[in-house]
């Protein structure tokens, strides 16, 4: 399964997406499990992240299968300059 | 399923688009222009010079783009369903930007202004949200991905243990 990463998950693996491999029966909870011990440099920064799941945004309870996109989301910042 | 159909065609008619280079504004806008039309209310996202206080050289946006435009699309469908207007325009644009340069362009065409404002904010503002776009700011002593705003309930996983 590909993972893709973007914004500053992209800086902070150093690659735009890696290939996985998935345990039969795993959950896009249970993936985002599996990154938690990885280090961003952002407090909270894997309570603030969306996941998308062949481009639709995916909850938890979603499972995954071989061959889906899946990609890790950090909060997005398009448009204009915040506040 | 006719309504289905329906859908697709406003949508298909609709000009939403990704684009890697300058965003044409007044030609979008005068394009937009009908005769059902009595307002026509535009949003133009510029660089600013500084991130609170801090003095900006350049914007690098990025997006998943399949997604990002996946997900215009359905904005734009959903602007005309829930405020009532005729035509929605929704371009944005990737790349490194300098300050002053637009970075995305909100057009609403409506019979009356008041849905055209109305539709016009709600764009911006859910764009802002949940199209998978991202900017890393590049200031005069070194370069940050902006923090971007929270995702709302039911779109972040969050702990994962909540909805897992």
């Amino acid at each position: 399964m590909r993972v893709l990463y973007f914004g500053v998950l992209k800086d902070a693996f150093g690659c735009e997406n890696e290939e996985l491999e998935l345990i039969a029966g795993a959950t896009v909870a249970d993936l985002l499990r599996g990154f938690r011990g990885r280090e961003i440099g952002r407090e909270g920064f894997w309570d603030s992240i969306a996941v998308a799941v062949n481009r639709e945004y995916a909850t938890g309870g979603v499972g995954l299968k071989e061959g889906d996109e899946v990609a890790l989301l950090p909060p997005v910042s398009g448009g204009l300059d915040e506040g | 399923m006719r309504w289905l159909c329906c859908l697709r065609l406003v949508v298909d008619s609709m000009r939403v688009e990704i684009v890697d280079g300058v965003i044409a504004g007044e030609e979008i806008v005068a394009a937009m222009k009908a005769g059902a039309d009595g307002a026509v209310c535009v949003f133009d996202g510029i660089v600013r010079d500084n991130t609170r206080g801090r003095r900006t050289l350049h914007l690098d946006y990025e997006a998943y783009r399949e997604m990002a435009l996946e997900q215009m699309r359905g904005l734009a469908a959903e602007a005309v369903a829930k405020f009532g207007v005729r035509d929605v325009a929704l371009v944005h644009r990737l790349g490194r930007l300098v300050v002053g340069e637009t970075s995305v362009l909100v057009v609403v065409a409506s019979a009356h202004r008041g849905a055209a404002f109305d539709a016009c904010r709600w764009l911006i503002d859910t764009l802002k949200k949940t199209v998978p776009i991202w900017k890393k700011e590049q200031f005069v002593d070194g370069a940050v991905w902006a923090d971007g705003e929270p995702f709302p309930e039911g779109i972040v996983v969050g702990g994962g243990e909540r909805n897992g």
